[in-house]
């Protein structure tokens, strides 16, 4: 697996981006996720793995609030951002979300211009005041995508016109353009061909230089090949988190070790 | 143990079947599906069959209302003549009678022999005198050129030509004596009475029971539009706004149930009940004008917005929940992920909604007749864009209502020609709606 990293295998001393402690929640009288701490750090890419239902996804979707859109759906315990916790009265979930991005799993592009996309979050945040302004945010975002050389010439055609490693790197894009400070990836290549992939993966590599990206994903190789810290979830639980390599050499707990080597899940 | 073998083992053989052959199952399968299909085509003929009457019966006894007999004539009157006429104590008697010596001059030269005295033009043109009058009052530049009157004939003459009326069964009356339908025919033949398109109907308004030649129906076109105005300006955002909440923001509790419930309902109201509601509610609480457009328009927009709000939501729920999510995740709040994302993206079908709304609102006509939309009240057109609103008017298919429960044979071929007209109106906004629908489909 050595020669499948792209990254650095060595501790990185970072602080702590996200701090969660205790985190319960339920959908309707279900405990879909129990008891869970953990600290993400920043300038770091963080992999949350596990089996199918076993909480990930409704995990991160608690960074940026995500769970609020379900009526069904209790949050409890803390989780702050930057010490504050972003589940207080005082915290409106839309400014949250300008500053925790999400890509979905399934790319979504607006029906709109592949510029509109991407200026789209600047543009209700108030963060430009003129359209030159407008315009380099876009690129930005669009050569952070490196999508930037593919559509620099049709910048008014639908985003919904380009093929699927392309549109999900335009949602890419679109959430770096807000300038956030933490990225959530919701298994990002499910949907995209082996090439894609790759290329994805390069991009999320070069993002962690500037944000802390938590990416949450089925492939245990894919975890291995881009974070620095793993997470591995079970039925609601965070059975272990640690360093990358660790987890993948020489787990603590047990059934850490039957995930990996397939046993379950 | 080897005998077992050569005898007939009682297990079925496993005889290969040819893909070739068609065994039992199959070809009762593809008989009965035969049946269906030919039940289906029976069905889809008998609809269009029905069509094919209910058109062809609404043409042939509508096309009639579009054209009447006039009599074509040039006539000069010189300034001298009018100035006689004005001078006179019985004015239009003076220009009838001018009329009478055109007409007399006009008959003679086209080679017609059949005597005609002043009482029979009178029966035949009605009164020319006065419309004669009128164009030159309203036209004094015109004295002393000749100009080309198109006067339309009284009614029982044009019923005599459009089959309402023949020799046989009239009878001689103050209004058509058989020696009438002499001249009338000789006149034909010449060429001075033909057939001419009815434009009366079109832009006049609706006149009274004695006259149902000049009855025309461009008044009630008016107070329909008029009506129209009103249901869009009102349903439209109020339908758009309630299906938005209800759809996006109201919280899942029993409250939103019972409205969700409750609109449901009100779709299935009949619509005479939303006219007495309109009669108790805008005109004897409210004092709001009686019979005016306005009054029609608000009671038509109560029985629309259930449909737009239907409409509304269904086209919501289709727009896809992950253009909802990636807006949210970029950080817009509820209402703007609503207005610059969903909303957009239902436009298409709220817009076939409402067109289709008001395609129905426009063929109403128990409702009007409660808050006295009726037929004779549209006589005149409204003065300006407020009257429009105010002034009692009439709307097509109340119109046509009372068209067809009048007792004279000739304003039943006015309702069919209105029906001709409303239902043109509708297949028109129809039409639009498919156009805007196909138009604005997008896949995503």
């Amino acid at each position: 697996m050595d020669d499948m990293r792209l990254t650095e295998r060595t501790v990185e001393t970072n602080d702590s981006k996200i701090t969660a402690r205790k985190v319960q929640v339920y959908y309707g009288d279900t405990h879909a996720i129990i008891d869970v701490d953990v600290d993400i750090l920043d300038k770091a890419v963080t992999a949350f793995i596990g089996p199918s239902g076993c909480g990930k996804s409704t995990f991160l979707r608690c960074l940026n609030r995500m769970n609020d859109t379900i009526s069904v759906a209790r949050v409890e315990g803390e989780i702050k951002i930057d010490d504050e916790d972003i589940y207080d009265p005082k915290v409106d979930p839309v400014q949250l979300r300008a500053k925790v991005g999400m890509v979905f799993q399934k790319p979504n592009p607006f029906p709109k211009s592949i510029y509109d996309n991407v200026s789209y979050g600047p543009k209700i945040h108030g963060m430009t005041r003129s359209k030159a302004e407008l315009d380099e945010i876009v690129e930005k975002s669009l050569r952070r995508a490196a999508l930037w050389d593919e559509v620099k010439d049709r910048l008014n055609e639908p985003g919904t016109g380009l093929s699927g490693g392309q549109q999900q790197r335009l949602c890419i894009a679109r959430a770096v353009a807000t300038e956030p400070e933490v990225l959530l990836m919701d298994e990002p290549c499910s949907a995209l061909d082996p090439i894609a992939t790759a290329q994805v993966e390069e991009l999320i590599d070069e993002l962690r230089s500037n944000f802390s990206v938590v990416i949450v994903t089925h492939s245990m190789q894919q975890a291995a090949r881009v974070s620095q810290r793993t997470a591995f979830f079970h039925l609601g639980y965070l059975v272990e988190y640690g360093e990358t390599g660790k987890i993948f050499t020489n787990p603590e707990d047990p059934r850490t070790e039957s995930y990996i080597t397939g046993r379950i899940g | 143990m080897t005998d077992a073998s050569l005898s007939n083992a009682p297990a079925a053989p496993r005889s290969s079947r040819s893909l070739h052959t068609v065994d039992e199952r199959t070809r009762k399968r593809n008989a009965s599906e035969k049946r269906f299909r030919a039940y289906g085509i029976t069905a889809i003929l008998i609809g269009l069959v029905f069509l094919a009457v209910l058109a062809v019966s609404i043409v042939r006894s509508g096309m009639p209302a579009f054209s009447r007999m006039v009599v074509d004539i040039e006539f000069t009157l010189t300034q001298a003549q009018f100035d006689e006429a004005e001078s006179q104590l019985m004015k239009t008697s003076a220009y009838q009678e001018f009329f009478n010596a055109a007409l007399q001059e006009r008959m003679e030269s086209a080679g017609v022999t059949v005597p005609f005295d002043a009482a029979a033009v009178e029966r035949i043109l009605g009164k020319t005198g006065g419309t004669i009058r009128e164009f030159y009052r309203a036209n004094p530049d015109r004295l002393g050129e000749p100009v080309r009157f198109e006067l339309p004939a009284a009614s029982r003459v044009d019923g005599y030509y459009k089959g309402r009326l023949s020799r046989d069964t009239m009878v001689d009356s103050r209004f058509l004596m058989t020696t009438d339908l002499d001249i009338v025919d000789a006149m034909h033949d010449a060429g001075i009475l033909k057939r001419g398109f009815n434009w009366t109907f079109i832009q006049g308004t609706d006149s009274g029971v004695d006259n149902p030649g000049g009855a025309g129906i461009g008044a009630s076109v008016i107070g329909s539009f008029f009506m129209m105005i009103v249901v869009l300006v009102l349903s439209l955002p109020i339908g758009v706004a309630a299906s938005i909440y209800l759809e996006e923001f109201a919280p899942q509790n029993r409250f939103t149930d019972l409205i969700e419930v409750n609109i449901s309902n009100l779709a299935a109201v009949p619509s005479i009940v939303f006219g007495i509601l309109g009669l108790a509610v805008f005109i004897q609480f409210m004092h709001l004008p009686q019979s005016a457009p306005l009054v029609g328009g608000l009671v038509l927009t109560l029985m629309t917005l259930p449909t737009i709000i239907i409409a509304t939501r269904a086209s919501l729920k289709a727009v896809p929940p992950s253009i909802r999510d990636a807006a949210l995740g970029v950080g817009a709040s509820r209402m703007q992920a609503v207005f610059h994302h969903v909303l957009p993206l239902a436009m298409p079908g709220i817009l076939t909604g409402t067109i289709i709304g008001l395609a129905q609102a426009l063929g109403e006509t128990a409702p009007l007749l409660l808050i006295g939309m009726v037929g004779y009240v549209a006589r005149e057109y409204p003065d300006g864009l407020i009257a429009g609103f105010t002034e009692a008017n009439s709307a097509m298919p109340a119109q046509i209502y009372t068209w067809a429960a009048r007792a004279d044979v000739a304003f039943y071929e006015k309702a069919w020609g209105g029906i001709i007209i409303l239902l043109m109106f509708l297949l028109t906004m129809n039409i639009l709606a498919i156009i805007l629908r196909r138009r604005y489909e997008r896949r995503w």
